[in-house]
């Protein structure tokens, strides 16, 4: 069995004291949750912190309740208090998938938190971490004797990408499930750091360099998520994989419209993700799709669209010219399920 | 799926089917729990791993990043120099070649002066702890100077000078070739030329790995009296004893190697490996007992798994569909190590020859030597490829001649009590019920060329040993033996030296052991897998168990009821033969009113015959063969008869295949617990089924980084199928009564694997219309395959 490197465990229980043990130990620490992520990369080597920063122990980072407007069920919440889902970052995967509250407003995310890894997985897995989830690459996530062998890559130990060829990016790929869809759903992400607390977009959290494909800095910490509840909005999640458990996406698609109730489109996004670095917006959809009825010809209209901007390389071991073939297909049947619900 | 559901007819020709009426039979043929079941289900079963003795010590490997390199220098000093640090072994300290084939030793414990691929071992050292250990491997200098690596097995054949990946036998030899047979019976090409059709196909089938739940695992505990004992998840301790002794030069009276119970092998622990020798040598230098669990990414590199295959068929038949010649080349892709490769290469082609008749028949295999790690026996060892092959040449036959594949099979069928085409002996067989259980069970009448596009079925059959007549060295003594020894509370115990992989053969002979002395399951213990105290079993290899050590311990357990027959007879004053042992009682036949515990029926005749034990002992027919070089090998005491019809359907956009459902007869001869039985043929065919869609044990290229580099040396990224993705599998036993076997029994964990692969490729083909000639077919080839035959999504499959 693969062995973690020696780590000491600190166990805070706020967030300001989590908040002060990652800058007491700057470089040294990384904060952990469930750990489903970290512990495999630890074995491989992939980072060895000298201190753990545990964040179970914080109570107020769970939670999922509806806040804002004039309380739940209100119809029409007062100006500014729009109505929002706090989802705690320490919430389970599993917690998250089962919501009643996920299911009914955002029933793409509760499903992305559902496919990922297996049961066992999303007991322990919190939705905090899959957002800062590291992201993955056929020669990355590999044991350091493995990595040995090959010479080491850009992203960890080395200078060369194997994917490109070259050395100037990194090309891992942004392999979590429910950022795509907290990207679509106009989502807020809280982060607490040595200065505060800042609110940043799901869209902006993301940046194209597979070596730290976040703006989250090493010492702070994903405390929240926010998400806007808006009355006709539906949502869907597709991921390809080859198992239908445990299995990492090789594309992932979420979708998220408002209709009128005739049917009429008034907004809808779609974000591919799986393919690079970050979950990519899908450009050009609005005028497709707004004002108008999500017909059959609209949707293909959509997916060819996605299938134009999208060119996965060979980053994870699967054929990457299906992964792209597979985005018209796998956006056509997002946005079809959008139509059913 | 439960095996009383699953339950097919007896084919009953010569005997009433066990646990019918009329067979005679009180246990077996009955469903009944596995003897360790419980302590395997609730976690009291003690692996290697879970074995920890007094001062144990931890010991690691270090391992080759290179595919191919001569090892210019070791410097271990730092290593040692570490604290904590025990001791250190390299491939110096062992320098005796061995390999489980005696005519192909290649390997040493530690590789001496050449490493062959990627995680060869080196170095091994003791320590303290495991991150001791391994912090010591960093300081472990090899200084290697790199040779040119063949990863393409056509190219390292077409070699012409060296240096070869090992010394060719004689000079000017290719070293890269492990072996090559050319054999042909009967005029394969005046066949070929009187046919009406003679179909030509070219197919590919990708290397694949075990993967057994749990890694390779030894302990070596070197006592200072010169006692030598090695606790291993092995599949042969008999060899491990011989090798062990062999290699390190230890009298083999004085080492003992301890089977515990193996969580999976599937012919990936069929041989010794490095960490046996190393466990040992390491405790012979420190005097403490030493430990080595692999990690998952060293059993990727200890492989053995199913070789790649590259296979071109012509197959020729007469109008009416009559097989008339089989023409078969085959280049195997062997890695670096010959390892039970030549018999392989002999198993390429020899078990292609039933379950249909061939007039004539030839086939040209060549194994050849490749920087990757070794490949050797999984499941079906080497006949999984050729079956694929063959079976799908079989329903383009059919195809082309209009005849129904199952009409086709039907025909083709060889017969019981025959000969093949190689000259092997052919006895039960029950291939015909099979095909006549797949084609009930699955509706195939109805759905075949039927369904509607995107769906359909495919059928394919099999045959396979029950295990070699000839063992692995040359030798006149059996293949299997057992000691039974009764206590005077009637507790029998039985001193196996097989070996328990969780196939079920502990439980196989206790129930013997009960049906014979008529004594309750729970009163039999048995001691397996202990060469200082179990008499010589070969191992759990080739599907020999049952069958051998089965008729060991009818002979031990019929010895045994003889002393017990004549005691109680001639306390009744009865004939011995009227004296039947059945139920925990010993009853007068005729006069049931009669009878005694069978308790003090063992007391009687221990008190008439002394100490009540008996051995029993089993070997094979010797003289049931070809007369040609090569002919023993694919030589068996029975053949299983196998045929699958499988269900798919095809997303035609993505290229998804969805097998819905595999029904699966087997011919068993006689089912001894119909549930193992079950659990074995849905368990083949699970495996087939991963193999067909997701399995590929592939390597990076030059291209991708590193040549020779495992593709995915993890369980995350080298895909077998989740219970969410394996299709339901219909088992449908089918008893012919092996008029060898015990109680008539044959083998069922391999043969039922053979037809999984290549039922699907058909049921993919009347889906969709398309051949999948190359394995596996995942939804990327299935996709390519389909886009180039024009296939597209005009009719949109399953969602996912």
């Amino acid at each position: 069995m693969l062995r973690l490197p020696p780590f000491r465990y600190h166990r805070p229980g706020t967030v300001d004291e989590a908040v002060a043990l990652l800058g007491e130990f700057g470089t040294e620490a990384m904060p952990i949750a469930g750990g489903t992520d970290l512990m495999p990369n630890m074995k491989h080597r992939l980072f060895t912190p000298a201190h753990v920063v545990s964040l179970r122990g914080i109570g107020a980072m769970r939670g999922i309740e509806v806040v804002g407007g004039r309380g739940a069920g209100s119809a029409t919440p007062a100006p500014g208090t729009e109505k929002v889902l706090r989802i705690g970052a320490l919430e389970t995967l599993a917690n998250v998938a089962a919501h009643p509250l996920v299911r009914r407003h955002f029933p793409g995310l509760a499903d992305a938190a559902g496919l990922v890894a297996g049961p066992q997985l999303r007991n322990m897995g919190t939705i905090g971490g899959n957002v800062c989830l590291d992201t993955r690459c056929t020669y990355y996530n590999q044991t350091s004797f493995w990595r040995s062998a090959l010479g080491y890559c850009l992203k960890k130990d080395g200078t060369v990408c194997h994917v490109t060829g070259v050395g100037r990016k990194c090309v891992a790929a942004h392999s979590a499930d429910t950022p795509p869809n907290l990207v679509a759903l106009g989502a807020s992400l809280t982060l607490a750091g040595p200065h505060g607390e800042r609110i940043m977009n799901a869209s902006d959290f993301f940046v194209t360099d597979g070596i730290w494909n976040t703006r989250r800095e090493p010492d702070e910490i994903l405390t929240g998520i926010t998400i806007p509840i808006a009355t006709g909005r539906r949502s869907a999640y597709r991921k390809l994989r080859q198992r239908n458990s445990i299995d990492f996406p090789l594309l992932s698609v979420a979708v998220a419209g408002d209709f009128e109730e005739t049917g009429t489109v008034k907004r809808l996004t779609g974000v591919v993700s799986a393919l690079g670095a970050r979950p990519r917006v899908l450009a050009g959809w609005s005028e497709l799709a707004v004002d108008g009825r999500l017909d059959g010809a609209t949707i293909d209209a959509l997916a060819q669209r996605a299938h134009a901007q999208c060119r996965p390389l060979d980053n994870l071991i699967v054929d990457a010219e299906w992964r792209r073939a597979m985005v018209p297909v796998y956006v056509r049947r997002a946005l079809e399920e959008l139509t059913e619900s | 799926m439960s095996a009383r559901d699953g339950r097919g007819r007896a084919s009953g020709r010569d005997a009433p089917a066990a646990g019918q009426p009329g067979d005679g039979l009180s246990t077996i043929g009955r469903p009944m729990r596995k003897v360790d079941g419980l302590a395997k289900s609730t976690g009291r079963a003690r692996y290697t791993d879970d074995i920890r003795l007094p001062g144990m010590l931890h010991g690691k490997i270090l391992r080759s990043p290179h595919p191919h390199a001569r090892i210019v220098a070791i410097d271990t000093s730092r290593a040692e120099a570490l604290e904590g640090v025990h001791a250190v072994v390299t491939g110096s300290d062992m320098p005796t070649r061995y390999g489980i084939i005696p005519w192909t030793p290649d390997e040493y414990p530690l590789c001496v002066d050449r490493v062959r691929h990627i995680g060869d071992g080196v170095a091994a050292v003791a320590a303290v702890d495991e991150d001791t250990a391994n912090a010591a491997l960093d300081l472990i200098d090899v200084a290697y100077e790199e040779l040119p690596a063949y990863l393409d097995p056509h190219k390292a054949i077409a070699a012409d000078s060296g240096p070869y990946i090992h010394e060719p036998r004689k000079p000017g030899q290719n070293g890269n070739v492990t072996k090559v047979v050319r054999l042909e019976f009967g005029d394969v090409e005046a066949g070929l030329g009187d046919s009406h059709v003679v179909v030509e196909g070219d197919y590919f089938f990708e290397g694949t790995t075990h993967t057994p739940i749990e890694p390779h695992c030894a302990i070596g505990l070197a006592e200072g009296n010169g006692k030598l004992t090695v606790w291993s998840a092995t599949q042969v301790p008999h060899y491990l004893h011989r090798e062990l002794a062999r290699v390190l030069e230890v009298d083999p009276a004085h080492v003992r190697v301890i089977q515990p119970p193996v969580g999976g092998a599937f012919g990936g622990k069929s041989e010794p490996f490095d960490l046996e020798f190393c466990v040992a040598k390491l405790s012979m230098m420190t005097g403490r007992p030493v430990k080595i669990l692999y990690t998952r990414e060293e059993v990727f590199y200890s492989h053995r798994g199913r070789h790649p295959f590259h296979m071109r068929y012509r197959t020729g038949a007469t109008r009416d569909g009559m097989l008339t010649s089989v023409d078969a080349e085959i280049v195997m892709d062997g890695g670096a190590y010959a390892s039970f490769g030549l018999v392989t290469t002999y198993y390429a082609g020899q078990l292609l020859t039933a379950p249909y008749r061939m007039p004539a028949y030839r086939f040209h295999s060549t194994r050849a030597y490749t920087n990757k790690p070794a490949c050797g026996p999984k499941r079906g060892h080497g006949s999984v490829q050729p079956r694929f092959a063959f079976e799908v040449q079989l329903d383009r036959i059919a195809e082309r001649l209009e005849i129904d594949p199952i009409g086709l099979r039907r025909r083709n069928f060889i017969g019981a009590n025959t000969r093949t085409v190689n000259d092997l002996r052919i006895t039960s067989n029950g291939f015909l019920e099979c095909l006549d259980e797949v084609e009930r069970a699955s509706d195939w009448k109805r759905k075949h060329r039927r369904l509607p596009f995107g769906r359909g079925v495919g059928v394919a059959g099999s045959t396979y040993i029950t295990g070699t007549n000839y063992p692995i060295y040359p030798n006149d003594m059996p293949q299997s033996g057992i000691q039974l020894q009764v206590d005077r509370s009637g507790r029998v115990a039985v001193f196996s030296g097989a070996s328990e992989i969780g196939q079920g053969v502990d439980s196989m002979v206790a129930y013997i052991v009960a049906e014979e002395l008529g004594v309750p399951l729970d009163h039999v213990r048995v001691l397996a897998g202990d060469t200082d105290f179990t008499p010589v079993d070969l191992g759990a290899y080739s599907s020999r168990v049952t069958f051998m050590l089965g008729n060991a311990c009818i002979d031990a357990a019929r010895k045994l009821k003889t002393q017990v027959q004549e005691a109680v007879a001639a306390e009744w004053g009865v004939k011995p033969r009227e004296v039947l042992l059945a139920g925990g009682l010993a009853v007068q036949a005729g006069d049931t009113g009669t009878s005694m515990p069978v308790r003090d029926a063992f007391n009687l005749a221990e008190a008439a015959a002394g100490t009540l034990g008996a051995t029993g002992s089993y070997n094979t027919p010797k003289d049931v063969h070809g007369d040609y070089r090569g002919a023993t090998i694919g030589a068996s005491p029975a053949y299983s008869f196998t045929a699958h019809v499988a269900e798919v359907e095809v997303d035609v956009e993505t290229g998804f295949v969805t097998v819905d459902r595999i029904w699966i007869a087997h011919d068993c001869g006689r089912a001894l617990n119909p549930v193992l039985v079950a659990g074995q043929m849905e368990g083949s065919a699970y495996m087939g089924f991963a193999e067909a869609l997701m399995e590929e044990q592939i390597f990076k290229t030059e291209d991708q980084g590193r040549a020779g580099l495992h593709n995915a040396p993890s369980l995350l990224d080298y895909r077998i199928p989740t219970s969410l993705d394996t299709p339901a599998l219909e088992s449908l036993i089918v008893e012919s009564i092996d008029p060898e076997g015990p109680y008539g029994a044959k083998e069922a964990g391999e043969g039922p694997l053979h037809p999984s692969i290549p039922a699907i490729a058909n049921a993919i083909y009347d889906a969709v219309g398309v051949r999948m000639d190359s394995l596996p077919f995942s939804p990327p080839r299935v996709w390519r395959a389909l886009r180039s035959a024009g296939v597209t999504g005009a009719r949109r499959g399953v969602a996912r």
